[in-house]
């Protein structure tokens, strides 16, 4: 057997790459579902279907995707042009931080001046705990990816320490900041419902930073400064400007989505907050190709599994981690097989005349 | 005496492509076999498949009369076949004899200390000098490539293949070469040699194969060939030995040199008049070039390259290079590989800041200035790495403009209308044969050439950089890139050509410098040189002829 | 006030172990050419597989024995992804993380779902009498045998050589005729399974159980620790005592009554701070091996 590089391609590779991953991921997952004493045909119904059949769940859907469209977002703006910043879990947890101190140190603000506030910190939040990656990068060619890696549990260990400490619930006494003043509030989309404006504000990110990407001459230098930067520098693009200052939008956008979360669903800061979603955006990001439209379906199609697995958990008592373990079983079949595509498999021995029995391999 | 190496109907394809159409081979003991055919004929495929480094559809090999299975080029080590290709297979990382001692090496513990004596031995054994424990990294060209042969023959190699080993080298690093060669072949070992070089074919080669379109056409023995003979078999004559016989040798030149061929033997009888019309294909660019009025190249230079220092981590890579272009002339920059014609290009372009100096574009100082702000300067770059000038994954039309985007903005987003019209003038005027649509990656080299002249001519360049601007090309996209640059020249503008190619730059050029060990060693008249004092000049000496300026 | 500086010493060795055995690990992979970020799932399934097999088994030997097995199957994970496959690195070792974390807790939860911390039987230190100086045997093996022995290995055996090769240079190494696809191989899984070792001291000697947030970024300073060391064992090793350093410095200033008022997570981020601020000043323009990052594919 032998695996050779594909002249060309065809169309329809790609697109059948994807199909044949979400299979695999079905036929790997299957094994754990069955061992954890489930059905996976009706796990499979749980974390996809059944979460859309109803407003309810549609809606619990929209919010588990909010987190995820701000991080996906941010990696994929990123990685775009070619700055692994793998630390989104960490600006997500910082502009969750940034977000709260105007919560609970100016709590008497109304909504018009607070929201903005408390948005605005979470964007500076995040933008500054990506400043250090992106700065060291930038002067001292230090790899972006151990750095932002590296703030990661910071950031976490700085959430724990305010909540220990200075901004530990002066109620209860839990490890909880205190409730934020009540202009904090990002209002819900409909009466009942839990999902709030945040998810649309993603959704004009999605859609700015599709525009930018499609229509703009900055659009076309990033993506040629991401997908080759000696050929980019060559035509005059300044790579490492561009890197830097997508560095620091990605750490805001990530910012911005630890903000979100607290003010349109916590409206407290608590140990987890992020719950991971910094890492969720690298999946998300991966999937959706780098694009915003690929983040947004992507987003939708995590959030969905999200809350599949919560569903599941209950029903059918799978524990929650499967919702995980299927989507980083996707990202590595999609990953995967999309590489795979490359290739063709000749079953033959190479450099002997054809044999039969290589005939036979062959066909 | 039985052949050392038997190739036998090997066949392989790429696609469509057929590269090697069931090609027998055989190699003596002692005999050095030079493999000959124009790019693109199958050689380098057929030599990747005797070392293993790829894989036949059909055919075998047989060594010493038993046919090998080749899956890779350990098989080849073991059935004693090595190969010295252009660019050195040495990990620079490593000190020479670590490098020597990774083949065979097996996974256990290694002797160095034998080791080294093994490579002193070696090195004995082809008359060089080699410093066991230098680190690569830190070698010249030319003792890389000896210690490339070295690491062949410790593994008790009897075929060596050697692979264009003197495209790189300088004449006395040639010198030593051939002569290694001669005490390796006295032993009994058997050489394949592939060359450009038909002068030097003649010089070492017992016989000559050549390769066209995949196929072997020719093998003959090299005793009393000469260049033009081959020369006249590679491109494809009929019936080349009475071609040749018949005296039309001229023409079996032309051919040669357009395929890219030194075939200096009829050179020499024919002088430098004889390239240039070869280059110009109808003659007349060479008259243009040389006919310029005295007071049109007494006007300022448009590229005034003024004591450019370039500092290496010994001695300086540009060391004081100071050229002027003037406008409405192309001026050419001559030498061997590696005596810092990439470095000049690099500074040039925006890519390497020099060390001290400054250049000039139209008297305006650009040695500060950064990429976008040398383009709008009015300085055109083509450099020898297209694959690298464009963004692969992009297509030919956001290639295209990458370089202009602001042109083609309105308020903060692309105007594609602008876009589409602008592309689709410069794909008619420069005959680029692709969809603005296509990727850039899947255009053909003389396509690619195109659109980067498009690039760089539809702005209207004051002073043109081109770098190995033909490399690779068949003969007709050669003709289109000298076209282009010589209407560029007519149309005022000064075109600095840098090219290994020395009849490109004899039928190109109208002024040509030489560039030795990263200095400007010699500047004449392109019309009243030589190809020997060119080469006079590129070896470092200063040529008694070289008194035109 | 006394400062309990044999203690400190003697902590930094042990909290020094697991950097020890992973930044070793994941300098195997490098040399390799190949970024293994898969490194902190590796860890956190070596530290969950040993103490499973410990708890169930009362061996804690067999517990680093399926450590081992663990982090040879993530390696050939690894392997398939970005030797076989030559998906970008990056994605894939954060996937292998992503996945791994998740199978660990899955089966965590799967089996102690009421939520009990358990007690595996784990390593007792060597030479007890020595008190706070007594080490545990990984801590030994890793410093007198595994970093001694690696040192050797790339110094001076084919092994050593084929693994600079292939991740300097990969076609020069295939020219060579050095397997290029199965030396990385090798080194994915040499290096993961010493990864998973790292990973399973944290339960089978420095707690004795396993908690979710049991590597907490380890691994990732690891990585960070290759290139601090610029991929030589000695300088990796150094920088691992020089956070085990730290990190016992801050454990013992925890408990000094002069820090009481400090948070003890902003002391745990010390350590952290310290790396890149390591990174920051001598990580600069570091010569990364030369196919870094980079798949090999004959032409």
């Amino acid at each position: 057997m032998k695996i050779l590089l594909r002249a060309g391609e065809s169309r329809w590779l790609a697109p059948a790459a994807v199909l044949g991953a979400v299979v695999l991921t079905l036929l790997l997952t299957a094994g754990p579902i069955r061992l954890a004493g489930a059905n996976p045909v009706a796990a499979y119904q749980r974390y996809t279907i059944n979460p859309l059949t109803t407003p309810g769940g549609i809606g619990d859907v929209l919010l588990a995707a909010t987190p995820l469209l701000f991080t996906g977002l941010a990696v994929a703006v990123a990685f775009r042009v070619g700055y692994f910043n793998i630390g989104a879990e960490g600006q997500f947890l910082a502009g969750a931080i940034a977000a709260t101190i105007p919560g609970l140190y100016l709590p008497g603000l109304p909504a018009a001046l607070a929201l903005p506030l408390a948005a605005a910190s979470g964007a500076l939040g995040g933008l500054l705990w990506g400043f250090l990656p992106a700065f060291l990068k930038r002067r001292a060619h230090i790899d972006e990816v151990v750095t932002t890696l590296l703030l990661n549990p910071v950031a976490l260990l700085l959430v724990q320490g305010l909540l220990n400490g200075p901004w530990r619930n002066s109620e209860t006494g839990f490890p909880d900041s205190d409730r934020y003043g009540a202009g904090y509030t990002l209002p819900t989309l409909a009466e009942g419902s839990r999902v709030h404006w945040g998810f649309v504000i993603g959704l004009a990110l999605v859609v700015v930073v599709f525009v930018v990407m499609s229509f703009t001459p900055l659009g076309l230098r990033l993506r040629a400064a991401g997908q080759s930067p000696g050929a980019a520098r060559f035509s005059g693009i300044r790579v490492t400007t561009l890197q830097f200052r997508s560095a620091l939008v990605s750490g805001a956008l990530a910012g911005l989505g630890g903000a979100v979360q607290v003010l349109g669903v916590q409206h407290q800061l608590t140990a987890s907050i992020s719950n991971g979603y910094g890492y969720t955006g690298v999946v998300v990001a991966t999937l959706g190709a780098l694009t915003a439209g690929g983040v947004l379906l992507v987003s939708l199609l995590l959030g969905d599994i999200a809350v599949g697995a919560q569903n599941a958990s209950i029903a059918l008592q799978l524990p929650t981690q499967m919702g995980a373990i299927v989507s980083s079983t996707l990202l590595l079949a999609v990953v995967a097989l999309l590489a795979a595509r490359r290739y063709r498999v000749v079953l033959r021995r190479p450099f002997v005349r054809r044999r039969s029995t290589a005939e036979r391999g062959d066909s | 005496m039985g052949p050392l190496a038997e190739l036998r109907g090997i066949t392989k394809t790429f696609g469509a492509v057929v590269a090697n159409d069931s090609i027998d081979l055989r190699v003596l003991p002692g005999e050095v076999l030079a493999l000959l055919g124009e790019n693109g004929a199958g050689k380098s495929t057929l030599t990747r498949i005797l070392y293993g480094l790829s894989q036949a559809d059909s055919g075998s090999i047989l060594v010493d009369g038993s046919e090998i299975r080749m899956h890779g080029p350990a098989d080849a080590m073991a059935a004693g076949i090595g190969m010295v290709t252009q660019e050195f297979s040495l990990v620079d990382t490593m000190t020479v004899t670590e490098n020597l001692m990774l083949a065979g090496s097996g996974l256990g513990r290694v002797n160095r200390s034998a080791a080294k004596a093994k490579v002193l031995e070696a090195a004995a054994r082809i008359g060089v000098a080699i410093e066991p424990d230098a680190v690569v990294g830190t070698l010249s060209v030319g003792e890389r490539q000896r210690v490339e042969i070295v690491k062949a023959l410790f593994h008790d190699c009897r075929l060596l293949i050697l692979d264009e080993p003197t495209a790189v080298l300088v004449p006395q690093d040639v010198a030593v070469l051939f002569e290694s060669i001669r005490r390796l072949t006295a032993d009994g070992m058997g050489v394949i040699f592939i060359s450009h070089k038909l002068h030097e074919v003649v010089e070492i080669a017992d016989r000559v194969s050549i390769l066209r379109r995949g196929r072997i056409v020719a093998d003959v023995p090299a005793e009393g060939l000469v260049p033009a003979q081959i020369a006249a078999m590679m491109v494809g004559s009929a019936d080349p030995v009475a071609e040749a016989a018949s005296g039309d040798v001229v023409e079996a030149e032309a051919l040669a040199t357009a395929v890219g061929l030194e075939a200096p033997g009829a050179g020499v009888a024919a002088g430098a008049g004889v390239g240039a019309g070869a280059v110009a294909g109808a003659g007349a660019g060479a008259a243009a070039g040389a006919g310029l009025p005295a007071g049109e190249l007494s006007r300022s230079g448009v590229l005034d390259i003024d004591r450019i220092t370039l500092a290496g981590t010994g001695k300086p890579l540009l060391d004081e290079v100071s050229l002027t272009v003037r406008a409405g002339e192309i001026v050419g920059v001559a030498g061997v590989s590696g005596n810092g014609q990439t470095e000049l290009v690099s500074v040039l372009c925006g890519m390497t800041p020099a060390s001290s100096g400054a250049v000039r574009v139209d008297g305006a100082d650009i040695t500060r200035l950064d990429v976008t702000e040398r383009l709008r300067a009015g300085l055109g770059r083509l450099t020898e790495d297209r694959r690298g000038s464009v963004v692969l994954n992009l297509s030919v039309e956001q290639n295209l403009v990458l370089e202009d985007l602001d042109r083609f903005r309105t308020g903060p987003f692309t105007n594609r209308r602008r876009i589409k019209e602008h592309v689709a003038g410069l794909m008619e005027r420069f005959d680029i044969r692709a969809k603005p649509g296509d990727p850039i990656r899947s255009l053909s080299g003389g396509n690619m050439q195109k659109v980067l002249l498009a690039r760089a001519i539809s702005r209207e360049p004051k002073a043109l950089v081109a770098s190995q601007p033909t490399r690779g090309l068949d003969v007709g996209a050669c003709e289109y890139v000298y076209s282009q640059l010589r209407a560029l020249r007519e149309r005022g503008a000064g075109v600095l050509v840098i090219s290994e190619d020395l009849d490109e730059l004899l039928g190109l050029c109208d002024r040509i410098v030489v560039m030795v060990s990263g200095r400007i060693a010699g500047d004449v008249r392109a019309a009243e040189t030589s190809r020997e004092e060119l080469g006079l000049l590129m070896t470092g000496m200063t040529a008694g002829a070289g008194a035109h300026s | 006030m006394d400062f309990p500086l044999l203690a400190v010493l003697a902590a930094t060795l042990t909290i020094a172990t697991p950097l020890v055995w992973a930044a070793l690990g994941a300098l195997i992979n490098e040399r390799a050419g190949i970024l293994n970020l898969g490194i902190e799932g590796t860890m956190y399934a070596g530290a969950f597989v040993g103490f499973l097999t410990a708890v169930t088994t009362g061996n804690p030997y067999l517990g680093l024995g399926t450590a081992v097995v663990a982090g040879l199957a993530a390696g050939a994970l690894m392997g398939l992804l970005t030797v076989t496959l030559g998906v970008n690195q990056h994605v894939a070792g954060i996937g292998t993380t992503l996945l791994l974390v998740a199978a660990c807790d899955f089966t965590n939860r799967l089996l102690f779902a009421t939520g009990t911390q358990q007690a595996a039987a784990s390593f007792e230190r060597w030479f007890p009498g020595l008190g706070v100086l007594a080490q545990y045997p990984m801590t030994f093996v890793a410093f007198l045998v595994l970093a001694p022995l690696l040192w050797w290995v790339l110094r001076s055996t084919g092994f050593g050589l084929r693994l600079h090769a292939v991740g300097e240079n990969p076609e020069a190494a295939d020219a060579a005729g050095i397997p290029v696809a199965r030396t990385r191989y090798a080194a994915l899984m040499l290096g993961s399974a010493l990864m998973a070792v790292g990973g399973s001291f944290l339960t089978l000697s420095l707690l004795g159980t396993f908690t979710l947030d049991i590597v907490s970024g380890r691994g990732w300073i690891c990585i960070a620790l290759v290139i601090f060391g610029r991929w030589k064992v000695w300088p990796v090793v150094a920088g691992a005592l020089l956070f085990g350093f730290t990190d016992a410095l801050q454990l013992q200033l925890a408990i000094t009554p002069l820090f009481s008022g400090v948070p003890n997570e902003l002391l745990i981020a010390f350590p952290y701070l310290v790396v890149i601020a390591a990174l920051a000043v001598w990580g600069r323009r570091v010569r990364y091996p030369g196919a870094y990052l980079t798949p090999y594919r004959r032409a």
